[in-house]
């Protein structure tokens, strides 16, 4: 990370006040006006529509091993991914996930 | 505001809580742990832990900082992230928009899945309740959990330094990422939202400063919402 200090607190208080005036709008400020009903729908797929998004390239493409596909990391993030949907639980997942990663790690190397 | 049994409301919201205590443990230190990884000091780490209580932006946040992103976009990802909470807070507000401006303030600060997700059911099921028993069963929700999420963290943060540097932690955000994504796969249309994320995230990889990745985002919204309605319009 090449932030600065400064950048680092930019990104703390930029995300900690944008994230509480999300939480405020409607209870603190707008009130009890209903969304539009395409809005509430469209909000409801915000996770599912970054998160995904944002591991793809970091499972496709690892840091580590300069982006070169590579068999353990492959092989965990199918795991992690497959156990999250069998057991609905992060948690779970993440367990699993990291055992396979560092089996086949102490495995393969 | 009724002074007259004030605590059971509370309890309640405490009791109902605590399994989510499984959750947040560890992905609190989960945080703590790569956050020290990635360079933030003990001050920074716990300072976007109190000022953000949102595991998955705080992620996200994150993962765009190693990945050098300009400020602005490290923000409006995480952020993005958090857009849900809008819905959150609209849907609260039949129930909890006559509170007192200081109370809002708080309930907003506290408004994280669990609290919503706890809260909005028991409404529905005890619509007699009055606003301040409404207010303090949703205050009990986060009594534990968001001092826990703090402490989870901190833990971490202290920990990490023990880590070996062999630890591959290098996946330790992809797996958090892909286990995240198990769990919120409900229905269709969230399924072709997250496809639909996953293949413009990587063919828009290469746009300057995480811009793909809105775009990416803002298009698996749309993607979801049409499927919806593509299933309401052809349901038999």
């Amino acid at each position: 990370m090449t932030l600065t200090t400064a950048e680092i607190w930019m990104v703390i208080a930029g995300l900690g006040l944008g994230t509480f005036l999300v939480r405020f709008s409607f209870l603190g400020l707008i009130g009890d006006r209903p969304l539009p009903p395409l809005v509430m729908h469209l909000l409801r797929y915000t996770p599912v529509a970054v998160i995904p998004g944002l591991a793809a390239p970091l499972v496709l493409w690892p840091e580590a091993t300069d982006g070169m596909l590579n068999a353990p990391r492959l092989t965990a993030a199918a795991v992690t991914l497959l156990a999250g949907v069998i057991t609905r639980n992060i948690v779970a997942a993440i367990f699993f996930g990291a055992v396979t990663l560092y089996t086949l790690l102490w495995l393969i190397g | 505001m009724s002074r007259k049994n004030p605590t059971p409301m509370m309890l309640q919201g405490l009791r109902d809580s605590a399994p989510f205590l499984l959750v947040i443990v560890p992905f609190g230190m989960l945080f703590g742990v790569l956050a020290t990884e990635a360079g933030l000091k003990i001050g920074e780490t716990m300072a976007m832990t109190v000022l953000v209580i949102a595991g998955a932006a705080q992620f996200a946040a994150l993962q765009q900082m190693v990945a050098d992103t300009p400020v602005v976009m490290i923000i409006l990802t995480a952020l993005a992230v958090n857009l849900r909470m809008a819905m959150y807070s609209a849907s609260l507000t039949p129930h909890l928009g006559k509170a007192p401006l200081w109370q809002r303030a708080l309930l907003a600060y506290l408004m994280v899945d669990q609290a919503f997700v706890l809260s909005a059911a028991k409404y529905e099921r005890a619509p007699e309740l009055s606003l301040s028993a409404r207010v303090r069963y949703y205050v009990g929700t986060m009594v534990l959990t968001a001092p826990a999420w703090y402490t989870a963290t901190l833990f971490g943060a202290l920990g990490a330094r023990a880590i070996p540097p062999g630890f591959a932690l290098d996946f330790a955000a992809p797996i958090t990422f892909l286990a995240m994504i198990g769990p919120m796969l409900r229905t269709l249309p969230h399924l072709v939202a997250a496809i639909v994320s996953i293949v413009l995230a990587l063919a828009f990889h290469g746009f300057p400063y995480g811009t793909g990745l809105l775009v990416a985002a803002a298009a698996a919204m749309a993607a979801g919402v049409v499927t919806e309605q593509a299933m309401g319009r052809f349901r038999p």
